[in-house]
Order: C-alpha cells, then sequence, then structure tokens
C-alpha cells in the first residue's frame, strides 16, 4: 500500500532528496575535478562545470598510469573469485548436510577467521610466503585471498544450502544418488545465485582490498589499490589526475555494484551472520 | 565400525596413477635444481601436484562407500588451511611477541610479556589506543543514527525507495583507499589562494565561520573527521541492516496497534524499536569489528601522519620499515585480542542459537 501524497510525505522526499545528493557528492566532485583541464581545478573554479567542453585527457593520463596494475589486479582478481565459489560451494554444502557433534564448533572457529586483523597473522605470513616462494608475485596474493576467503564463502553457502529443503534430497537419495551424486546433480544446479553472491563479494574484497597487497607483492605486481595509493603520496600529482585515476581505479566495482547490486547487498548481508 | 569397500578396478588404477603422478611431480619439483620459468611457477605447479595426489586420495575414499569419510576428506584442506593460516599463525604470532627479534635475522630469545610492557610505555602506542577508541565510538554512534534514521524514512512507502537505497549503499562498493584518496582532497586544509574541497564550498555559500582544518586539526581532534569518510561509506548499510529488521515486523502487528489508537510514533516507540535490538547488536559488532582493525582507510587519508596513527599502520611501519618484528607482532596480538572480546561473545550466542534448532 502506498501512501498518499501529503505534506509529510512531500517533506520526507525533499529530505531525502538533499541527503541522496550529499551521498553523491564525493563522487560528483571526483568525476567534474577529473573532466576539467588543471587550470580550472584547484582555485576557485572547483565547484563549476568545466569550461569549454568535457576534457577527457586527465582520463587518459590516470589509466596510463594504472594500465599495469589495473592489469595485475583483473589477473588476480579473476581467478581468486572462481575458485574461491567453487571452494565455498563444497565446504558449505558439507557443512549444512553433515551434522555431527562439534559441527557448530567447528563452523564456528571456521568463522572466526573472518574477523581476525591480519596484521596478527601476518609475519608469519610473509615469512611462509617467502619460505614457498611465492612470495612478490600475484599467485601467492590468489592463494592468500583464496584461504582467508574461506570462513565468508563457506558461511555463504551453507546458509544457502541449510535453506534448501531436504525433501529434494531425500528424492535424490532414493533415487541411489551418493554424497557427491546429490551436490552434482540437485545442489549445484541450484546454486547459481549463491555463486553469483560469492564470486561478486570476492571479486569486490580483492579488488579493494590493500593490506595483503601491499605487503605480499613488489612494485612490478602492485595490485591498482597499492598503485592509487602511491600515487596519491606522490607529491607530484595533480589533483584533476588524481580523481581521473581514482575514478578509473573505482570503477570494476562501481559498476558491478550498479548492475549486479542485488547480488552484491546479498553478499553484504551474510556477513552480518544472521543479521 | 566397519566400513563396506567396494572395489572398482579402473577407478583403482586411476586413483594410483594420479598419486603417483602428483607424488613424482613434487619430488621433481623440490629435490632437484629444475626450475620453472620463474621460481614461484615451480610452487605453483608443486601446489598442482598435490592437488593431483589429492583427488586420487578422494577417488579411493569414495570407493569406502563411507559418507562420513568421504565429508572428512572433502572438508580436510579447507580446515587444515584455515587452521594453519588463522590459528597456526596466530600461535606463531604470538611466539614472536614474546621473542626479542629485531632486525631481518630471526631471533626467538623468550623475553616474556616484555614487548608489551614496551608497548604500554610507548607515548605513540598511546596515541593509537586513544585515536582508535575515539574512531570506533564516533563510527558506531554516527553510523547506528544515521542508519536507523534513513531506515525510518525509507520506510515512510514511498515512491522511489529502491533507488534511495541503492544511493545510500553505494559508497560501499568503493575501496577504502580510494574513498580516502577523495576525501583527503575533499576535506583539504588549505586556505587562502589554495582553499579547495568542503571548504570552498563553505567560503562560496557564506559560511566561512564553517570552514575547518578536518583532519589536520590538532591531536586529538584531527582524528574525529577520519570518521567521516568511513561513516559516508558504512552508513547505508547499516540502514540496510535496520531496514531489514524494521520490515521484518509485520503489517498485521503494526495494523493492530493502529486499531489500538497508537499514533505512527508509539509505534516505532513501542513495537519496532524494541524488536530491533538484535539488529543494533549485529550493526555494533559488524562496525565495531572494522573500526578495530581500521587501516588502509587512514593510509589514504593521512599519509602515516602521525596525528591520525592507529594500531594498524604502527604494526606495519614498526614490522616492515622498522624490522622491529617481536614489536610488529605484540601490536598485531592485542589487535586481535580487541577484535576477539567484541566477537567472540557474539560467535558463541550464534552457535548456541543454531544448536536449539
Amino acid at each position: 500500500m502506498r501512501r498518499r501524497w501529503t505534506l509529510g510525505t512531500t517533506v520526507i522526499l525533499i529530505f531525502l532528496l538533499a541527503l541522496a545528493a550529499v551521498y553523491l557528492l564525493p563522487i560528483y566532485l571526483m568525476v567534474l575535478t577529473g573532466l576539467k583541464p588543471f587550470n580550472q581545478v584547484d582555485l576557485k573554479t572547483m565547484w563549476n562545470l568545466p569550461e569549454g567542453g568535457l576534457f577527457i585527457e586527465n582520463f587518459i593520463a590516470g589509466y596510463k598510469q594504472l594500465a599495469p596494475n589495473i592489469k595485475n589486479s583483473l589477473s588476480m582478481v579473476i581467478p581468486e573469485a572462481l575458485l574461491s565459489a567453487l571452494l565455498g560451494s563444497l565446504n558449505g554444502y558439507l557443512l549444512a548436510k553433515w551434522k555431527f557433534k562439534g559441527s557448530n564448533l567447528l563452523f564456528s572457529l571456521i568463522l572466526f577467521g573472518m574477523f581476525i586483523p591480519y596484521q596478527s597473522i601476518l609475519i608469519p605470513l610473509v615469512k611462509f610466503m617467502q619460505a614457498i616462494n611465492l612470495y612478490g608475485d600475484l599467485p601467492g596474493l590468489v592463494l592468500v585471498h583464496i584461504i582467508y576467503g574461506i570462513p565468508i564463502t563457506t558461511l555463504i553457502f551453507r546458509n544457502y544450502y541449510a535453506g534448501i529443503s531436504t525433501e529434494i534430497l531425500e528424492a535424490g537419495r532414493i533415487d541411489g544418488a551418493s554424497l557427491m551424486g546429490l551436490y552434482r546433480h540437485i545442489m549445484f544446479p541450484l546454486s547459481a545465485p549463491s555463486f553469483a553472491v560469492v564470486i561478486i563479494w570476492q571479486f569486490t574484497q580483492a579488488w579493494n582490498e590493500f593490506l595483503f597487497a601491499v605487503i605480499l607483492t613488489n612494485q612490478s605486481h602492485w595490485p591498482v589499490t597499492v598503485a592509487l595509493n602511491n600515487l596519491a603520496g606522490s607529491q607530484l600529482v595533480q589533483w584533476n589526475v588524481l580523481m581521473a585515476a581514482t575514478f578509473i581505479a573505482a570503477l570494476p566495482t562501481m559498476l558491478v555494484y550498479i548492475f549486479l547490486g542485488r547480488y552484491f547487498l546479498r553478499g553484504l548481508m551474510a556477513g552480518a551472520l544472521k543479521g | 565400525m566397519t566400513y563396506r569397500f567396494k572395489l572398482n578396478l579402473p577407478r583403482l588404477i586411476l586413483a594410483i596413477a594420479l598419486m603417483v603422478f602428483g607424488v613424482l611431480t613434487i619430488i621433481t619439483l623440490t629435490h632437484t635444481e629444475l626450475i620453472l620459468a620463474r621460481s614461484n611457477f615451480t610452487s605453483i605447479a608443486t601446489i598442482l601436484g598435490g592437488i593431483i595426489f589429492y583427488a586420487g586420495v578422494v577417488i579411493i575414499i569414495m570407493m569406502f562407500e563411507s559418507e562420513t569419510i568421504l565429508s572428512i576428506t572433502l572438508l580436510i584442506p579447507s580446515i587444515s588451511a584455515v587452521a594453519i593460516f588463522v590459528y597456526g599463525f596466530i600461535g606463531w604470532s604470538v611466539r614472536v611477541s614474546l621473542s626479542k627479534w629485531k632486525g631481518l635475522n630471526p631471533d626467538f630469545t623468550w623475553v616474556g610479556l616484555a614487548q608489551y610492557a614496551k608497548l604500554f610505555q610507548d607515548p605513540r602506542f598511546k596515541i593509537d589506543v586513544r585515536n582508535t577508541v575515539m574512531f570506533t565510538l564516533l563510527f558506531i554512534a554516527a553510523c547506528l543514527i544515521i542508519g536507523l534514521s534513513l531506515a525510518i524514512l525509507l520506510d515512510q512507502k514511498l515512491k522511489g525507495e529502491a533507488i534511495f537505497r541503492s544511493i545510500f549503499l553505494f559508497p560501499m562498493s568503493i575501496s577504502f583507499i580510494a574513498s580516502g584518496v577523495v576525501w583527503g582532497w575533499l576535506m583539504n586544509p588549505s586556505t587562502g589562494n589554495r582553499i579547495t574541497g568542503i571548504n570552498l564550498i563553505f567560503q562560496k555559500l557564506g559560511l566561512s565561520s564553517l570552514i575547518s582544518l578536518w583532519h589536520s586539526n590538532p591531536m586529538p581532534w584531527g582524528m574525529a573527521f577520519t570518521v567521516i569518510p568511513a561513516v559516508w561509506m558504512l552508513s547505508g548499510y547499516t540502514m540496510a541492516l535496520y531496514l531489514g529488521g524494521i520490515r521484518a515486523v509485520s503489517d498485521d502487528l503494526r495494523e493492530a496497534a493502529r486499531m489500538d489508537g497508537a499514533s505512527e510514533f508509539e509505534i516505532y516507540r513501542h513495537i519496532i524499536f524494541p524488536m530491533l535490538q538484535p539488529v543494533t547488536l549485529s550493526a555494533v559488532i559488524i562496525l565495531g569489528h572494522m573500526s578495530l582493525k581500521i587501516f588502509d582507510l587512514i593510509v589514504a587519508l593521512g599519509n602515516k601522519d602521525i596525528r591520525l596513527d592507529v594500531p594498524g599502520i604502527y604494526m606495519w611501519v614498526t614490522t616492515f620499515d622498522g624490522t622491529n618484528y617481536a614489536q610488529g607482532a605484540a601490536i598485531g596480538i592485542l589487535m586481535l585480542i580487541s577484535v576477539a572480546i567484541l566477537v567472540v561473545p557474539y560467535l558463541v550466542q550464534n552457535m548456541r542459537t543454531e544448536t536449539q534448532l
């Protein structure tokens, strides 16, 4: 039932519009600044629209700065998201359908791994990755993201599989399907929505992650967050190029949010356990 | 207990072949000088060898027709990965924090809690603790108040609700680094001819009295402003949590209250708010564990400015710039303890409610 159009709803609507403008302002300014030549930025005209048409030079410059890092991020994030989802699906299925004494405890112990500050495992992690020769490059970062992604991916899939009625599984049992048969023929085909949630979640997380990236990779393998932070820290970059570069660095996850926001939100909610 | 074993010869041969191939790969790569292209290719190939060997094991286990054994076998890789990378590494960090390892060569000489004692004497660590406490309190309070207000506004069944919801959640898709870079510019403290960012808006709107140094304010107040980008990013998330909670209150219940003559305000006050307590608890835990380990946002915003220092940054600088591993490990473990105090009771509670089901 929608409300009738009254003074009250009008006031609320205007208020919400104002708030929405505030929330979007940083992104608007980032794009606007990126679209201006340098002599129009920084000084008094910052809030004005660019004069003399849109100026895309900054975006080209920003892209040139970050292009190798975007490639690094992509080649790290794509295998990471896919492998994480497969592993999470298997774990989630087994932990949802196979109950034993202490299975909840085991699951809680796994979940704890999702909350720890990674500073508390960083020294052993670096030494370990150096020892197995996976330090400095992207495959090592992929491995680390997959392992520390096990808790959240397992959680999302487990909650999803726990919601699938056991009747379907019992029917499968009667037809003689085994544990893995049930997974392959019944659960796996049903889990497309969860795969979407997990792949998008892991993609966003890994794309936006900074600590592992800065510690575990060397300069030629820096993902985009590390390169952007480095760019921002160097005093030589002009604001407008920096804002254009920031926009480019944030674009993939913004696009994911715009087009697949539904799934992104579900991943977000799963992070709050049972909310 | 006995288990049935159904021999399937072709499968057994396949399994043995996989295991032999996996083991041979590992042995060849680790015990010879063979290095594939780059050294990390060798490591990846070794891991693949391990996976091939494991596939062979799984095929043999499947012949036992015991679902318990199969489940255990399939879960073992993930469980052992978490056991090693989470719990093993925490234990290892604890051990480092009890040593005097400084410099590049490991030195595990036992010094007890000396590193922790040193931290509690350390003025920089005091700044970190104060900054974290201030950040956490302001961040949680602002997110809860703004999130709840937005949820109530959006609960009014207005047109365009979905669009507003998406807009308020949108900042969450951006990384802390990108957000820190943008807000670092918006909250630029320059004045006079170089004035920019939000200060410039204030100046143009004739609100010069609002012009601020933002996060460049003197200690400790600068830290309070670093909360602004964090709230921008996560108040929408808090809103979504609350909106979920409000929507879970049935319309029938609200209708019944209306019939009894309750005003909209009273419905929120006496029916909805009490039912939102579990949501608030979840939100405090999720937001709290984020703010206790806040790191990348402050890195991008403050560029290692000591006034905005937090334990996460101090740990990084101490360990990797200062090579004081023992001290760095102690900071990491203290961060872990602060998060564990918040999260463990919640996980235990969560586990108990699940067991009852």
